[in-house]
């Protein structure tokens, strides 16, 4: 399909002679393609027409670099566009100046929130930090015992009351991290549908009682057309303060990065590549542009043109 | 705080809102069947995670019907289009038991999309049928995860056949089979890790996996159920393609369907690899397990029924 994406602009262009300047017709026409391989990488269906759209004003009338064919050079438009999209500040947890520094992850159902307190504490406490994982999923079976299992590994402490009110268990945390010298918090949720009025009432108390420093939605990278509806209703609700895009060790293109920064303007800030504790890193605008497009090495040779 | 709430609310129910009505206008609001209306209908498709050529293709008979049929209103073409929809799902498709002894299931599928929470729901789903079942923990790799099934024992009072964290599933399924042949058990359902399809090595210990029990029961596991999220994108095709390569494929389980996404993705599944759809998850709970039924699914595609 999307190797088919850079074969089909060079067929678009193959009737264009020469260079110059790209023509809208030339341009509308290798907007069609380029908008079935975003759709097809999962980019939400409005996000999709409203970027294309904007790469089309931009290429109109650009003079085609030397070094390029007109495919090329449409192909380098979308991607700047992508990582100029995508970018922003990234990888960094910013500590409170008094602590502990407060962490919060939620999310759907299964979209590795867990794992990802876990990796975070990891990577924390690899930086000299005092990490406390918190278990504020008193729901899904076994969700406390899974962070302690994590938590032992890593040996990091967890911080459990059983099936408590997740408000108190939170706000019992942050009390005793304080007497423990734990500078960050990382607060695990139980999975919950943006829909569930009751349990999204449930976060904002838990916000409102620990006022977290970071509140990151946690998402599965192979999230379809959904992602928009699911960030939209979380951001609005609870106020992101970036997203971690998570099993990004498969093979899907992984339009959501796209999507959620589009409709949410929130930064994507780790991403999850594996189900150890190490496999978490920093996002990559460009990385990401380039998997989206699935044209990794057409982009290597446009870059360096 | 209460403002705060019911703007929330009204928000969400406009954005249904919003999806529902725009569905409708797309029938009722016009005079003629226009180019328009099959654009219409092809976002609509899109936006349900049928995918860019799947949707397409059904826009495409759509059309074809509607000159057949000599269709001139537009209110009629969502019942065609829901037809046509049910008809690329197939039939209703329930579980193949062993023709004599007990049944091996072996359930597969991508990290966290709800293996193990289906099992817990289809082992309480045929123990009420009346047959005798147990499950058996073969994930023996996720923190927590056999810990997590048992809890799934308890409440429905099935039997897990576990061996520790880090044991070899291929072991565990080994366990599983002799327990089912030696204590006359019905049903045996097998729970094995979260994989992406990607992984060769983790694939390759499901081929062994499947091995072992078709070594121990000829023709074992009788059904290989591959769960898909219905939040899943375009990725559940490949997931489909790879996971029936390797461990042969015989029912989909399409969970979350709670959720506001629709898991349009198993129409283009369908088209390409023909494996039914069998069950679907609504839910967190024991009960919320239910066998698919495509006329149900087609409509709730265009958020017409209630029944999903
Ligand atoms: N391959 C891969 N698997 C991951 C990644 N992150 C998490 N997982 C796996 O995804 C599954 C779900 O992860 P969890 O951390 O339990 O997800 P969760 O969001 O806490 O789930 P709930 O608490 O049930 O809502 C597990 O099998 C994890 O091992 C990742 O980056 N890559
Ligand atoms: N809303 C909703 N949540 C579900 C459904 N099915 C499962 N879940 C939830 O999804 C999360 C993951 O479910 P699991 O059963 O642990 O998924 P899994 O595939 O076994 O995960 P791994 O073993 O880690 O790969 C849990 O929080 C479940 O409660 C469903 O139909 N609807
Ligand atoms: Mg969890
Ligand atoms: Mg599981």
């Amino acid at each position: 399909m999307f190797q088919g994406l850079s074969e089909k602009l060079q067929e678009t262009f193959k009737r264009l002679k020469g260079k110059g300047k790209l023509k809208e017709a030339d341009v509308s026409e290798a907007m069609r393609e380029v908008r079935v391989a975003l759709l097809e990488a999962d980019v939400n269906f409005k996000v999709v027409k409203d970027f294309v759209a904007k790469v089309k004003e931009r290429s109109i009338g650009q003079e085609v670099l030397e070094s390029l064919s007109p495919a090329q050079h449409v192909i380098k438009i979308v991607h700047e566009e992508m990582i100029e999209l995508m970018g922003g500040a990234t990888g960094k947890i910013l500590i409170a100046s008094k602590p502990p520094t407060v962490i919060m992850l939620i999310g759907l159902q299964g979209a590795g929130k867990t794992t990802h307190a876990a990796k975070l504490a990891n990577m924390l406490k690899k930086q000299g930090k005092h990490p406390l994982l918190v278990a504020c999923d008193i729901y899904r079976p076994a969700a406390i015992k899974q962070l302690q299992v994590l938590g032992d590994q890593l040996k990091v402490p967890v911080f459990s009351m059983g099936q408590d009110n997740p408000r108190d268990i939170a706000k019992a945390s942050i009390v005793h991290a304080n007497q423990n010298g734990q500078d960050v918090v990382i607060i695990d949720t139980a999975g919950r549908l943006h829909i569930n009025e009751e349990l999204m009432g449930e976060l904002r108390d838990i916000k409102s009682s620990v006022k977290p420093h970071e509140i990151l939605l946690v998402v599965d990278a192979m999230t379809g057309q959904d992602a928009v509806n699911v960030a939209e209703s979380f951001h609005s609700d609870l106020g992101l303060d970036g997203v971690i895009l998570t099993k990004l060790d498969g093979d899907t293109r992984g339009g959501a990065a796209l999507s959620i920064k589009a409709v949410t303007g929130c930064t994507i800030k780790f991403v999850g590549i594996g189900e150890k504790m190490d496999a978490i890193e920093s996002f990559h605008p460009d990385r990401m542009a380039s998997r989206i497009l699935g044209m990794g090495d057409v982009l290597t040779l446009i870059e360096k043109a | 705080m209460a403002g705060f709430f019911s703007k929330l609310k009204e928000g969400l129910t406009k954005t249904r809102q919003n999806f529902v009505e725009k569905v409708e206008e797309v029938f009722t609001g016009r005079k003629k069947i226009d180019e328009e209306l099959y654009e219409e209908l092809e976002e609509v498709l899109i936006r349900s995670d049928v995918g860019v050529n799947t949707s397409f293709e059904l826009v495409e008979r759509l059309r074809k019907e509607v000159k057949q049929r000599k269709l001139s209103d537009p209110n009629e073409l969502t019942a065609v289009l829901q037809e046509l929809i049910a008809e690329l799902l197939g039939e209703e498709s329930s579980l193949t038991f062993a023709k004599q002894g007990p049944t091996i299931i072996l359930v597969v599928g991508v990290n966290g999309v709800g293996k193990t929470t289906t099992i817990g729901k289809l082992a309480n789903w045929l123990k009420r049928d009346g047959k005798r079942v147990i499950m058996a923990a073969g994930d023996t790799f996720r923190a927590a995860a056999i810990d997590q099934l048992e809890v799934w024992g308890e409440r429905s009072g099935v039997e897990v056949i576990k061996q520790r964290e880090g044991a070899d599933p291929a072991a565990v399924a080994y366990d599983a089979v002799q327990a089912a042949k030696s204590r006359n058990v019905d049903v045996v359902i097998v729970d094995t890790a979260g994989r992406l399809h990607n992984k060769v090595n983790l694939m390759e210990e499901l081929r062994k996996v499947k091995r072992v029990m078709d070594r121990e029961i000829p023709g074992a596991p009788h059904e290989v159920l591959l769960v898909l999220d219905a939040t899943t994108g375009q990725n559940a095709l490949q997931q489909a393609k790879l996971f029936q390569e390797v461990a042969g494929v015989t029912g989909i389980v399409l969970t979350k369907l709670d959720g506001t996404a629709k898991g349009g993705v198993v129409l283009g599944i369908q088209g390409e690899t023909h494996i039914p759809v069998k069950w679907i998850g609504i839910g967190e709970g024991m009960e919320d397990l239910r066998p698919f039924v495509p006329e149900d699914f087609a409509s709730a595609l265009f958020g017409t029924s209630q029944k999903v």
